[in-house]
């Protein structure tokens, strides 16, 4: 009954039109400035219970090395029990963790861009990983829709 | 029993919204809704591009008909970034080209498919002359893609790959006549009736860019499909010496060790990390400078990144696999930097499990 109520729950939800999607990308345009868009999708990303552990600043390392570039960053973030889970039952996995979304602007507008995690499908033998994988991804599109 | 006929209830209720609203949105497909979900994050809000192209200038809505915004969509760019959408109906691509048409007033051309008849050896000639040195010598288009990267923000267009097959299948010969004797204001395309040519001239480069229909496209896309999406290798050394010959092996490929850290470092309390799971970084800028011109949505590579892992004393490299991850991105060019990358990645752990 449960899973019934979560498969008609996910049918409604992906009829609301989230970021667009193809194949293995899922890409989010938000109107927000760099900064606004990078607090918006931190805050996000706490708000659905996973934690920050980087943000790796590409265009700060390509400044330095002599490149000019737009705001450019990839923050790294995870839950500690499921990538803990993950890494010992799906070791397959662990070069995707922890998960990961892009972030750059454009002009005044912010593009974010992250993996279709469920493509990866195809590494887990479990089917417990596999709905992981499908909740990472709906999380993802969730993060991504409150980046306005 | 009751909370059993309550949960029915509650799921035939969800039901029947569900229902209702897709009927509803079959019923009067928004152009507006549909372009915001599939296209504006690419092609921006007011279509003044992004990643991809600008699709809001007068000059060029004004110059396609319909069918070609419409096999566009549907049928995508093979290669260039331009995703095709085989699940929307026919009434919401036409329901997007009618939102993309009020981007801009003017006249929509008529859908005229009248065949030009000139002469292909001619026309290679005058292409040579009048279009490669924007197109391509083989009308491979301009590189790179985004106004982010590679493409400076004054410049609204980079020049279409007129040999691709989904340009091919959208654009008629009197598209792309009227595109060569009217030019597009506001890109660098010019009138060629103005720049001194005939129409004569003008029909056999249309007949000789038609015929680049006949030429196969180069793709490593079906290569790609077979891939995984991780490359793994078996280390003959215990964690500490892997890692360590592991940023050996990537100094001696010209890359930077930017980081080493723990798996779990930064997600759990520090000193409480697992070290069974050592991530090291490298990055090469001026590769990373290139590879994003061609593809500013990379990132998801990015850092470079090879992963050692200890299980039960045996130990493990691995990474992501870039021929897997290319597919990803519907990009020939960026696929070629991935094969540069799957050769650097297997040369890097190579070595360093030796």
């Amino acid at each position: 009954m449960r899973n019934l109520f979560a498969i008609v729950l996910l049918l409604a939800v992906s009829n609301f039109g989230f970021a667009s999607e193809s194949e293995g990308l899922i890409i989010h345009r938000s109107t927000q400035t760099f900064p606004e868009a990078m607090l918006a999708l931190q805050t996000s990303i706490g708000e659905h219970g996973y934690t920050v552990s980087r943000v790796q600043r590409v265009d700060i390392g390509l400044t330095k090395s002599g490149y000019k570039t737009d705001k450019y960053r990839i923050v790294f973030f995870g839950k500690s029990n499921e990538i803990r889970a993950v890494k010992q039952s799906q070791p397959q996995l662990i070069p995707y963790l922890p998960l990961k979304i892009v972030i750059f602007s454009e002009n005044n507008e912010t593009l974010l861009v992250a993996s279709n995690m469920t493509q990866f499908a195809v590494l887990a033998k479990q089917k417990g990983t596999k709905v992981l994988l499908e909740r990472w991804n709906n999380d993802i599109h969730s993060i991504f829709s409150e980046v306005k | 029993m009751h909370q059993q006929y309550s949960r029915v209830a509650l799921i035939a209720g969800l039901m029947l919204a569900l229902m209702a609203s897709a009927l509803s949105a079959q019923a009067a497909p928004n152009g507006r809704t549909l372009y915001e979900n599939n296209c504006s994050s690419c092609h921006g809000i007011d279509g003044n591009g992004g990643v991809g192209v600008p699709l809001s200038l007068p000059s060029f809505l004004n110059s396609v008909p319909d069918t070609y915004l419409e096999k566009t969509i549907r049928y995508g760019r093979p290669g260039r970034v331009m995703p095709p959408y085989p699940t929307l109906s026919d009434a919401q691509i036409k329901s997007i080209v009618a939102h993309l048409r009020s981007f801009a007033d003017g006249e929509v051309p008529a859908s005229l498919d009248v065949l030009v008849r000139g002469d292909i050896k001619r026309g290679k000639t005058l292409y040579a002359q009048n279009c490669s040195s924007c197109h391509g010598v083989n009308g491979e288009g301009g590189k790179g893609t985004g106004v982010t990267f590679s493409r400076p923000r004054d410049l609204p267009v980079i020049a279409p790959a007129i040999n691709n097959p989904g340009f091919l299948l959208a654009a008629t010969d009197s598209m792309i006549k009227r595109t060569l004797i009217k030019g597009r204001q506001g890109t660098p395309m010019i009138s060629f009736i103005k720049a001194g040519l005939k129409e004569k001239d003008i029909d056999d480069i249309v007949s000789y860019v038609r015929s680049f229909e006949k030429v196969k496209p180069k793709t490593n896309r079906v290569k790609s499909k077979n891939e995984l999406p991780i490359l793994v290798y078996d280390s003959a050394s215990d964690l500490k010496t892997t890692v360590a010959n592991l940023k050996n092996a990537a100094a001696a490929e010209n890359f930077r060790i930017i980081r080493v850290q723990d798996l779990e470092e930064g997600l759990v309390k520090k000193g409480t990390e697992s070290n069974r799971e050592v991530i090291v970084y490298f990055c090469n800028f001026e590769t990373l400078n290139k590879v994003l011109a061609v593809d500013p949505r990379v990132g998801l590579f990015l850092p470079c990144r090879v992963t050692v892992v200890e299980r039960e004393g045996k130990v493990q490299v691995m990474s992501i696999n870039p021929r897997y991850l290319s597919a990803m991105y519907n990009n020939d060019e960026l696929d070629k930097f991935c094969d540069e990358m799957y050769e650097i990645y297997t040369n890097i752990i190579e070595e360093a499990v030796l």
